[in-house]
């Protein structure tokens, strides 16, 4: 069967469809993040204090679901992957930048998604929080000359995970399934142990 | 016999959803974004473009005349140009749309279940002073961060995670590391 999907790719879309469904799908994607409680910083906290799981359970189910779903697409010749944009790895940077976000998220306890539907119901914190990410940008690009080489090192181009472990696709979309749901039992275990209210 | 007439009371504000039931939901929307247009969602792309764009042109109305444009800082920038050095509008962008659709699609959620309130959100015994010194120092701290590994939890660990990106998944692993590494120090923010 000829692959259907990206549709915008394979039926060749002009721009204005990046407009539209950009903002559609950005509705979507602000209104999951609220109806999971992500904009509230004290959900968010929850995760690194241990009294509520819901970022760890509401970003592996959403990774899982996509994940199925397209490699599901694939495998019935309806997607091409190939067409997909899969983001280009920098090992190093992409590990160093991971540890200075994970800082700052713990220091604001918001991420940028979050902050922006946050923000979207009022809180002054966020919208803080969006004005320091704005001057945190800002401050990468004055000091880019200097890490220059930091940010370009360890460039591997588009990896996937497969190819990168020498096993199927379908071996790794299985590991994922199982780490996530190995990953949600222990979130389970841990609401026990600390006595976390019922979960919403 | 009449029942007293009820006085209206604000009503309470409805409860989050399951996290399953929400992350189902947020997964068919990457799902239908990888579909239809062949990538995943992102929030810090909008806000880099912002960003960069707004320096761009505060510089440009300082120093004034025609040739402004082309003089700022930015524009002068390895990195700034890549946003600022053509002639397209760097807010006419798929990840600006979706920044704005981010921005209805919370509110609307949030208005609907009667949780739109002005105020700031902290733990139970920090102050509003801390609470707002601290979001804006995880807010640098962040923004930095997501630049340097070129996407934050949405662009790289979601979208990433669900299309298998290498670097994605060690970007994840590393936002939880370095999260907890740091969390026990700001314990007293949120416990």
């Amino acid at each position: 069967m000829e692959p259907i999907a990206p549709i915008a790719k394979v039926f060749e879309w002009g721009p204005q469809a990046g407009a539209a469904w950009g903002a559609l799908l950005g509705c979507g994607f602000g209104f999951f993040l609220e109806k999971a409680g992500f904009g509230s910083a004290t959900t968010l906290a929850g995760q690194w204090y241990g009294y509520n799981f819901a970022v760890l359970r509401v970003m592996f189910t959403a990774i899982v679901v996509a994940m199925l779903g397209l490699f599901g697409l694939h495998y019935a010749g309806l997607a091409d992957l190939g067409l997909l944009y899969v983001n280009d790895t920098y090992l190093l940077p992409q590990a160093i930048g991971g540890i200075v976000f994970g800082f700052g998220f713990v220091i604001g306890q918001y991420c940028p998604g979050t902050a922006v539907v946050s923000c979207a119901t009022g809180k002054f914190d966020a919208m803080v929080f969006m004005g320091g990410f704005l001057i945190g940008v800002v401050a990468f690009m004055f000091g880019y000359p200097a890490i220059e080489g930091l940010y370009n090192a360890t460039s591997m181009g588009r990896v996937m995970l497969p190819e990168y472990l020498g096993v199927p696709a379908g071996a790794v979309v299985f590991g994922v399934v199982l780490m996530a749901l190995g990953a949600f039992a222990l979130t389970h275990v841990l609401d026990r142990r600390f006595g976390n209210g019922k979960e919403a | 016999m009449t029942e007293p007439v009820s006085t209206p009371v604000e009503r309470k504000p409805a409860p989050y959803w399951n996290s399953y039931v929400a992350g189902i939901g947020l997964g068919l929307v990457l799902l239908a974004s990888f579909v239809v247009m062949g990538r995943g969602l992102g929030a810090s792309g909008a806000m880099t473009r912002m960003a960069v764009y707004g320096v761009h042109k505060v510089d440009a109305s300082v120093r004034g005349g025609t040739e402004a444009e082309s003089a700022t800082l930015a524009r002068h920038n390895a990195y700034g140009a890549q946003y600022v050095g053509g002639p397209g509008d760097p807010l006419d962008d798929f990840l600006v749309y979706m920044f704005v659709g981010v921005l209805v699609g919370g509110f609307v959620s949030g208005l609907a279940a009667r949780r739109f309130a002005f105020g700031i959100i902290r733990g139970p015994r920090t102050t509003d002073r801390r609470r707002l010194v601290l979001a804006l120092a995880g807010g640098i701290v962040s923004g930095i961060g997501a630049r340097l590994a070129r996407g934050c939890t949405s662009g790289q660990a979601l979208t990433g995670g669900a299309t298998l990106a290498l670097g994605s998944w060690a970007f994840m692993m590393c936002v939880f590391a370095g999260g907890y590494a740091l969390a026990y120090f700001l314990r007293k923010e949120w416990t």
